[in-house]
């Protein structure tokens, strides 16, 4: 089945891991992933102002690019699929903001928010469903305890992310199990890790990512994996797990080395 | 030609301050056919319904047109002072020039203009208004009542005490409701069966009274006096006449898995049960879900042990049709699912709770025998807090946005319960405002803070993080911008009621409406607060809206007081404004049964002679009994054949010629 | 200290007219019940608290939220926004903020000259890209 696929910029960079691992396994699944052309950064943050219509141009183009190859459109990055997902709702939604965006990009045809945006994640569990995943694994984590961490911008706004529960969310923990590994639950797994705050105000992101991997350590984690580059950044930064008394890494790394496809 | 009567009321400044009334008085006076008019202050006085009454008869008035407030309110005053002065009163016509004119105008000029158009337009109507005899019927003298807990028993009570039958039926195996789980009632303290059991006693006791448990209603039909009504009788798989309620078969049954509804989960019952030991009626009921019996068709022991031999297993469920003149709903309320309040861990932590489980737990009869522990390890709490509002006041997709108005004293109910068992136990209560609005309730409230050192905090939880074997509350205190960290032991949410989840069905079947939030709506918020717009049917309790036990008492006497009102009539007079079909011109396609809300349009044959042929033609007809006079009839008439006595389509044209004129 | 501020709510009212319009929030729509507070995982960063934030809204106090360090310490998770009892998104509310700053010349929050001296060698794109719509204009 083909897709289009969305990168975004820090994909082709600083997480070239995320996206090389979520590519092998993607293969290893037969889900043909298509990289779109000449996408554009989305702008990593959603501009939650009404009046601020350019900095979401960039997402209706890829938007619209998919719904012209009549594909659903992949994310992988947590921040793009936020920014898709939004941009998405409100060309379905907002009149006003859909006849602005039109009259200015002149598409053969306007968007009205047709496309399908799904994240990876949603890509194992709705389309190939992880009892099929789990059929696929060759190398089943066995006694890995890992600790998924959500970080926020999967979860909320939930009318519009519609992504799971944002209080107690399980897609996660469900995909490590379906992977061999024991998923651990710790309740701060749905809790900011600073984001962005990083840049600005590095003393308020030190004591938020210190109360999660706290709590994951706690319940008895020895790794965490997620879905988005800065909040790995912003863990790995924190000084417990500069002490190496966790690691970090993207989810799809696991995939990958579940399904034997991580050295291809 | 007809001789109008035209009276304009200034109803003090309500309508003359924005009304010219001597241009109205002035305008009427010479329409054709008005041959007296007058204006006075009060027309609803007993010197203005005089000044009607005396000119009827010094005028001759064959018509009447009242110009004043809604007829909701004085239509009936003036039709009796018609009536006393020998006229036909529905040949009395009121026009609105108050509701509908002067509260809502600014504009004198244009209000006045519009308040002769309104008065002219009942003109024209009056003159073409025939007189009309209502007609009678009989009333059956039984009472319904549909649910039984303490609303719905002491309006069962009130109605039979006053000598009329009652059968109350209730969905659950007994009588009894939310009231039967509590532990103690605010304000006074007192212990909840103490008061409840009486009075369950006395319904099962009493020989008006039949309580038809496990069952519930299945249609209803009919009319005010005379509604007929299906009743299921869900099968017990125990014959009721010969159970002895010994327990011999509860005790003895090896399916214990499925959990207590009446212990809100706690603890554990068996398939064969009575929810608990004072239930009424005190006969079990073999829940076909969880039974060895019924899913694997091996086991039978309660057959076995049963010394009368009172287990059915091939028990069907029955129907019992019976007639009604009237019904009371009483079928109360639930608390919200918890579910979307994740922040919260009601689903994931044992121990946190809600306020009914809270009830169980230090009630004497409940699962932990009164002592009170956390359900995960069965250890004395020593913090516990409690969270009010949770999915009150919200009106964000996940709660309810009224006031759940129990919860305040509860939650002060249960923190002093707390406090008095466990002194050494700590009690935090967070609120966003506390609302003890009752008698003796703001003291109760303070007895709590004053007295039993209860920490009350205005503010809001935002979550419980489960750390250790502790619940890491993460709240605030509003007021001193303080953010706070509480390692409890428990929490107890206080969560939202709403409607029984059934209540919008309930509501279509009986013809009744409810609100945005599924309550049953009255037929007026202050003055008619336990009738429903469809007559002969009352409301009582939390089916209506969140209350408290004192006022859904005090709603049940309401609601049994005016269903004794109707009871006490041998005859009740119909509506004569009723449609009726004209036969030559309906061309029997039934558009109008269809339409019709009431049922009150059926087909019949009739025998007509055609080019000297007897033809047998359909045609609608109307039951005068259960027309309710909506009108819907005679605008889904293609050929015009339905009129609505007292406004037919001859009359409505005149009123809209008038107001054209 | 103690300070009295003479209630108007009318001395500021086009602008907290504008910011309910760039944020599209009813602010009278708030009951003060703090649950934004309570939740809100960045709290410590916050000198004056989310609820905090609405009432001095309400009450046309302007000066006292621009000033704050509240406002920039807000990591628009929406933790508030998705737990907000009256569907008020706090979230929106402190962009609009922000954004009363930076959208006036030279009122930048973020030096660029100074920003490739903040970077070390594993921060994201996503953080710089981030940092450039939410401080600078």
């Amino acid at each position: 089945m083909n897709y289009s696929y969305y990168p975004g910029c820090t994909l082709k960079t600083k997480a070239q891991n995320l996206e090389k691992f979520a590519l092998h396994s993607a293969q290893a699944l037969g889900v043909n992933l298509v990289e779109q052309e000449e996408w554009q950064c989305c702008g990593a943050v959603y501009p939650l102002s009404t009046d601020e219509i350019a900095t979401k141009l960039a997402s209706v183009r890829s938007l619209a690019a998919a719904r012209d190859k009549g594909e659903s459109l992949v994310t992988l990055c947590a921040a793009c699929h936020q920014l898709m997902k939004r941009v998405n709702h409100d060309m379905q939604t907002k009149e006003d903001m859909r006849e602005k965006v039109n009259n200015y990009l002149q598409l053969d045809d306007n968007y009205q928010g047709e496309s399908k945006v799904i994240h990876y994640l949603e890509l194992l569990r709705d389309e190939i469903g992880f009892e099929t995943l789990a059929q696929k694994v060759k190398v089943p984590l066995k006694g890995r305890k890992v600790a998924a961490y959500y970080g926020c911008l999967l979860l909320r706004p939930k009318e519009i992310m519609n992504f799971d529960d944002p209080e107690r969310p399980t897609v996660l923990e469900d995909f490590l199990e379906s992977l061999g590994a024991s998923a651990i639950h710790y309740p701060y797994k749905t809790e900011c890790c600073g984001g962005y705050l990083s840049v600005d105000k590095e003393e308020v992101v030190e004591q938020m990512v210190d109360n999660i991997i706290r709590s994951a350590l706690e319940q008895g984690a020895e790794e965490i994996v997620t879905a988005c580059p800065l909040c790995k950044y912003n863990l790995e930064n924190s000084r417990l797990c500069s002490k190496g008394e966790i690691s970090i890494s993207y989810f799809t790394e696991l995939l990958a080395e579940a399904l034997d496809v991580k050295e291809a | 030609m007809q001789r109008v009567g035209v009276f304009i009321c200034w109803c003090g400044t309500n309508i003359s301050s924005t009304v010219n009334i001597d241009e109205v008085v002035a305008a009427v006076k010479n329409m054709p056919g008005v041959v007296y008019s007058k204006d006075y202050q009060y027309m609803c006085s007993e010197v203005g319904q005089n000044l009607v009454k005396d000119a009827i008869k010094e005028h001759n008035l064959t018509r009447v047109v009242v110009a004043a407030c809604s007829p909701r309110m004085h239509e009936s005053t003036f039709r009796k002072a018609a009536k006393a002065a020998g006229l036909n009163p529905y040949l009395l016509e009121i026009a609105n020039i108050r509701e509908h004119c002067s509260w809502v105008h600014k504009d004198k000029k244009a209000a006045t203009q519009k308040a002769i158009s309104l008065t002219k337009a009942a003109v024209a109507k009056a003159i073409l208004n025939q007189p009309l005899i209502p007609g009678e019927v009989g009333v059956e003298q039984r009472a319904l009542v549909i649910g039984g807990g303490i609303a719905g028993i002491q309006t069962a009570l009130d109605i039979a005490d006053a000598g009329y039958e009652v059968d109350l039926v209730e969905k659950t195996p007994s009588i009894g409701g939310k009231m039967a789980q509590l532990d103690k009632t605010f304000p006074t303290l007192d212990c909840s069966a103490c008061i409840l059991t009486p009075k369950m006693v006395d319904a099962s006791m009493h020989d008006k009274i039949n309580i038809y448990s496990y069952s519930e209603v299945e249609e209803v039909n009919g009319f005010v006096g005379n509604f007929e009504v299906v009743i299921k009788q869900k099968a017990r798989s125990i014959d009721m006449e010969k159970c002895t309620g010994c327990g011999i078969c509860l005790a003895k049954c090896p399916a214990k898995t499925a959990l207590s509804e009446f212990e809100e989960g706690l603890s554990k019952r068996a398939a064969i049960y009575t929810p608990f030991p004072q239930a009424v009626p005190n006969v079990p009921v073999i829940d076909r879900e969880t039974c060895t019996k019924f899913r694997t068709g091996k086991c039978g022991v309660c057959a076995k042990v049963c010394p009368t031999g009172a287990i059915d297993y091939e028990q069907k469920d029955e129907r019992l049709n019976q007639k009604y003149g009237a019904i009371i709903v009483t079928t109360g309320y639930d608390l919200i699912n918890l579910d979307s309040f994740g922040e919260y861990q009601y689903a994931d932590h044992p121990d946190v709770i809600t306020g009914l489980e809270f009830e169980r737990l230090v009630n004497a009869a409940g699962p932990t025998a009164g002592k009170l522990v956390r359900p995960s390890d069965k250890k004395k709490p020593k913090k516990v807090v409690f969270i009010q509002c949770v999915g009150s006041r919200d009106k964000s997709e996940r709660g309810k946005s009224y006031c759940s108005k129990i919860c305040c004293m509860y939650t002060a109910k249960h923190a002093m319960l707390l406090r008095d068992k466990y002194p050494d136990c700590e009690a935090y209560v967070f609120y966003i405002d506390v609302r003890t609005a009752g008698k003796g309730f703001e003291e109760f409230q303070r007895r709590a803070v004053e007295n039993y050192g209860v920490n009350y905090i205005k503010g809001m939880v935002g979550k419980i993080f489960p750390t250790g074997d502790k619940l890491k509350v993460n709240g605030v205190d509003a007021l001193s911008g303080e953010v706070l960290e509480i390692d409890a032991d428990m929490v107890v949410l206080a969560s939202a009621t709403q409607a029984k989840p059934g209540a919008s069905d309930v509501g279509r079947m009986l013809s009744i409406s409810t609100d945005r939030d599924n309550f049953f709506t009255e037929a007026h918020p202050k003055l008619r607060p336990v009738e429903t717009h469809c007559a002969g049917i009352y409301l009582a309790g939390a089916c209506q809206g969140p209350k408290d036990i004192p006022e859904t008492v005090a709603q049940a006497s309401a609601a049994a007081a005016k269903a004794i009102g109707i009871l006490s009539k041998s005859k009740l007079v119909n509506n004569p404004c009723v449609s009726q079909v004209d036969e030559s011109v309906c061309s029997g396609c039934l558009a109008c049964t269809k339409m019709c809300p009431y049922e009150a349009i059926t087909e019949k044959m009739v025998e007509q002679k055609v080019h000297g042929k007897i033809r047998r033609r359909r045609v609608a007809e109307v039951n005068a009994a259960l027309c309710q006079g909506c009108g819907g009839c005679t605008v889904t008439c293609r050929p015009g054949a339905i009129d609505l006595k007292g406004f037919s389509n001859k009359q409505i044209l005149a009123e809209v010629d008038a107001i054209c004129q | 200290m103690v300070s009295r501020e003479k209630i108007t709510p009318d001395m500021a009212k086009k602008e907290v007219v504008r910011i309910c319009e760039i944020s599209d929030e009813n602010i009278v729509d708030c009951m003060q019940c703090g649950k934004c507070t309570a939740g809100c995982p960045a709290v410590h960063g916050m000198d004056i608290l989310p609820h905090q934030v609405i009432r001095l809204l309400q009450l046309g106090q302007i000066d006292q939220l621009l000033q704050s360090e509240a406002i920039w310490s807000c990591a628009a998770c929406f933790t508030c926004a998705s737990r907000c009892p009256r569907a008020v998104d706090i979230s929106k509310i402190m962009e609009a903020l922000r954004l009363t700053l930076v959208r006036v010349k030279g009122n930048n929050r973020l030096d660029i000259e100074k920003v490739p001296k903040l970077l070390d060698k594993n921060i994201p794109q996503q953080a710089i890209v981030s940092g450039f719509r939410k401080y600078v204009k």
